[in-house]
């Protein structure tokens, strides 16, 4: 029997991986992709809760809906930036882009 | 009536010409004869009621014992109520007449004498405030009130001496005035404090009564301390020794302003305020000493300086200084009334004297040098009659005003020191002289061919002959009319003429202007053989004994050196803290903001790092997740 412990387990690696692309990937694209890892993580569990503990009220449905489309428009905003950024400097290395320091 | 009406409105006194200082200052200052209107007509106002008052005084029977007090509230705070407010007795009346009166004449003089001066509009503006706080201080009815008046007194003196600001000189003399007098205050504040402090409460009809029973309960010693530094106030206000150097100084302003300063306001206000603090001075016998020794002391002092002076208006600033120790001596031996009656018969004949040395100046501009004038008799009889009446008068030849005033106080002086009555003598004898000198020298001999003197105008002679008029005949009728049963302290005093005293003053008056003459004015004798005969006693006291230079002295070794001093201090100790406490943060900001990379996953891991620590501290640690870890059911 698959219980709430499987999917809470499956979202936890998701993070962790998500996590670890964050902290790790060179390109900001990268990182970008990994938060989405993250959020998606989040969502399993928003379900995961919701369908094991309070399977009569949709509240984490809805929640993992909004998360979905936040994401989307986040991607949306976040790419074009990605783009200004790029124009400008000509990387996308996260490592390289180190002026905002003393 | 109107002296019911002068009484009971006698806050109008000052006031009215606060509020002509108010108008000229603010909005008349650029129309000179709307200007000069409105501060003569308030100042005449004033001078009504002033007389009313003093009519008022001995209509109703007030005495020094039985004063007329008006009170406002006007500040209050838990363990000290301040009034404002007017204290009417004989002594502060006749100071108002005084003056008012003074006021008066040297605002109708300056139409004249300021006539066409850039800042006319200015300066009646500052003679109205001027002779404002003067009156203010006069009805005072606690030390407060003094005090405030007091210091604007001392402010309208500076900015009066300062008046032709653009000279160096007149500014030098401003902030010297100002200084010095302010040294003075600062004993007087203390002493004010002190006052609070032993009686909690610094008016004056409470103090009188007061001061009595303090004094039967613990002595006089701390009380004579007290006393000595009110005296402090007084003797720089007054010109005493040492403080007395301001004074000659002042002659930087406008020759009305100093007949101003001089006769009726600030110089005066010492010696009203030992008068009307009296009740305070008279029970402790070592104050009075001290008073009495300073003021024949300065008397003495300042009379052999203007033995030598050549400026005319410094010979009258000596000769005020020494009539101020006079008024002083009288106060220490314990004669209210000798005292004021000096001061009134002084206030006359020196505002003449110095009106009519300014009609001098005015008839001979730049020119200050007694001995560059000569022969103005011809020339201006006006002032020559004016000037003489003043000599007469403050040599105390009878029978002017001086001869009683100055009669009354070497009898009360006679009564109680032999000493201090010698000096006051030999005072005399000097004054006589070297009054004497200035008016031969000014106004006989011959006339010097490439001066060009003219009489004074109208404006100027009419308070010259009012002054003059004053100065002959100011003396005998407080003298007739029972004068020391109103002003006085204590039980009336008016002993009338002592025939010894007075002949033997007038005969030494008399053997001094002689001797004048024939140093001076007969050509026998040259005057610069003398000086050469004696040259140590005459150089001293041509460079008034090198006071000024002393206190220069003074000042350049301990006033700079203490400032050396604290300048090292300041550079090497206070400024090495204050860098080091701002050093501090700086390293430390130096040290942390090294960790601030700009890599924006290095951060994202310490961020990471720090919610793992966090975490784990709150599972393990926090009684909040004590059932989470011990056994869930999910």
């Amino acid at each position: 029997m698959i219980g709430l412990v499987h999917f809470l387990t499956v979202a936890a690696i998701v993070f962790a991986i998500g996590l670890y692309g964050v902290l790790s990937k060179r390109t900001i694209v990268g990182i970008l992709m990994s938060i989405e890892l993250m959020l998606n993580a989040v969502n399993i569990n928003l379900i995961a809760f919701s369908r094991f503990i309070t399977p009569e009220v949709l509240t984490g449905q809805i929640f993992a809906i909004f998360t979905i489309t936040v994401a989307a428009a986040e991607v949306a905003v976040g790419m074009a930036m990605i783009f200004r950024v790029y124009y400008d400097r000509n990387t996308v290395h996260a490592a390289r882009l180190d002026e905002m320091r003393w | 009536m109107f002296n019911q009406y002068a009484l009971s409105h006698a806050a109008l006194i000052p006031l009215l010409p606060a509020m002509s200082f108010i108008i000229v200052g603010f909005f008349l200052r650029r129309l000179p004869i709307l200007a000069a209107t409105v501060s003569v007509c308030m100042s005449l106002i004033s001078f009504a009621l002033s007389l009313g008052v003093g009519y008022g005084v001995i209509a109703n029977n007030i005495t020094v014992d039985n004063p007329l007090i008006q009170r406002i509230p006007w500040l209050s705070i838990s363990g000290l109520t301040v009034d404002m407010g007017v204290y009417i007795d004989p002594i502060s009346a006749m100071m108002l007449v005084i003056v008012t009166l003074v006021a008066l004449m040297v605002q109708i003089y300056s139409i004249g004498y300021m006539r066409g001066d850039a800042g006319f509009g200015r300066f009646f503006a500052y003679l109205s405030l001027f002779a404002s706080a003067m009156l203010g201080l006069v009805i005072a009815v606690n030390f407060v009130q003094l005090f405030v008046f007091w210091e604007l007194v001392g402010l309208c003196s500076y900015l009066l001496i300062g008046y032709y600001f653009h000279k160096i000189s007149a500014r030098e003399a401003a902030k010297k005035a100002f200084i010095t007098t302010r040294i003075g205050d600062f004993g007087l504040l203390v002493g004010i404090l002190f006052l609070q402090i032993l009686f909690g409460t610094l008016d004056f009809q409470q103090l009188a009564s007061n001061v009595p029973l303090y004094v039967a309960e613990h002595g006089t010693n701390l009380l004579t301390i007290v006393a000595l530094l009110l005296f402090l106030g007084p003797i720089g206000k007054s010109g005493q020794f040492p403080l007395h150097v301001w004074l000659p100084d002042a002659m930087e302003g406008p020759t009305p302003v100093s007949a101003l300063i001089h006769a009726a306001t600030m110089v005066v206000a010492g010696v009203y305020l030992v008068a009307r603090a009296f009740f305070l001075f008279s029970v402790l016998p070592n104050a009075m000493e001290v008073i009495a020794w300073i003021g024949a002391f300065t008397a003495c002092f300042a009379a052999s300086i203007a033995f030598t002076q050549r400026d005319i208006k410094r010979i009258l600033a000596y000769s005020t200084v020494s009539q101020l120790g006079y008024m002083m001596l009288a106060l220490g031996v314990g004669s209210v009334t000798a005292s004021m009656f000096h001061l009134m018969t002084h206030a006359f004949f020196k505002a003449l004297m110095f009106l009519a040395a300014g009609a001098v100046l005015h008839g001979l501009p730049n020119k200050n040098d007694i001995f560059e004038m000569g022969g103005l008799r011809h020339k201006m009889p006006v002032t020559f009659a004016a000037m003489t009446i003043g000599v007469l008068a403050i040599s105390g030849i009878p029978p002017f005003a001086g001869f009683f005033s100055k009669d009354e106080i070497l009898l009360a002086v006679s009564q109680v020191s032999m000493p201090l009555y010698t000096i006051a003598v030999v005072t005399s004898f000097m004054t006589a002289f070297y009054m004497a000198r200035l008016l031969i020298v000014v106004f006989c001999g011959s006339e010097k061919p490439d001066n060009q003197p003219h009489e004074a105008p109208m404006s100027m002679r009419i308070p010259l002959v009012v002054l003059g008029v004053l100065a002959v005949i100011g003396g005998y009728i407080p003298y007739a009319n029972h004068f020391g049963d109103w002003v006085r302290f204590g039980s009336a005093s008016h002993e009338g003429l002592h025939w010894g005293i007075a002949a033997t003053s007038t005969v030494l008056s008399i053997l001094a202007i002689s001797l004048a003459w024939y140093i001076y004015g007969s050509g026998k004798v040259s005057p610069d053989k003398l000086s050469r005969r004696f040259s140590t006693l005459y150089k001293l006291s041509f460079h008034k004994y090198y006071i000024d230079e002393f206190y220069l002295w003074l000042n350049h070794t301990f006033v700079d050196g203490l400032g050396k001093i604290l300048y090292w201090l300041e550079l090497h100790f206070v400024e090495g803290i204050v860098n080091g406490i701002a050093g501090l943060p700086v390293g430390l900001g130096d040290l942390v903001r090294k960790s601030q990379t700009g890599k924006l996953q290095r951060y994202g891991l310490i961020m990471f790092g720090a919610m793992l620590i966090l975490v784990v501290w709150l599972v393990l640690l926090s009684p909040l997740f004590k059932g989470v870890l011990s056994g869930g059911d999910y």
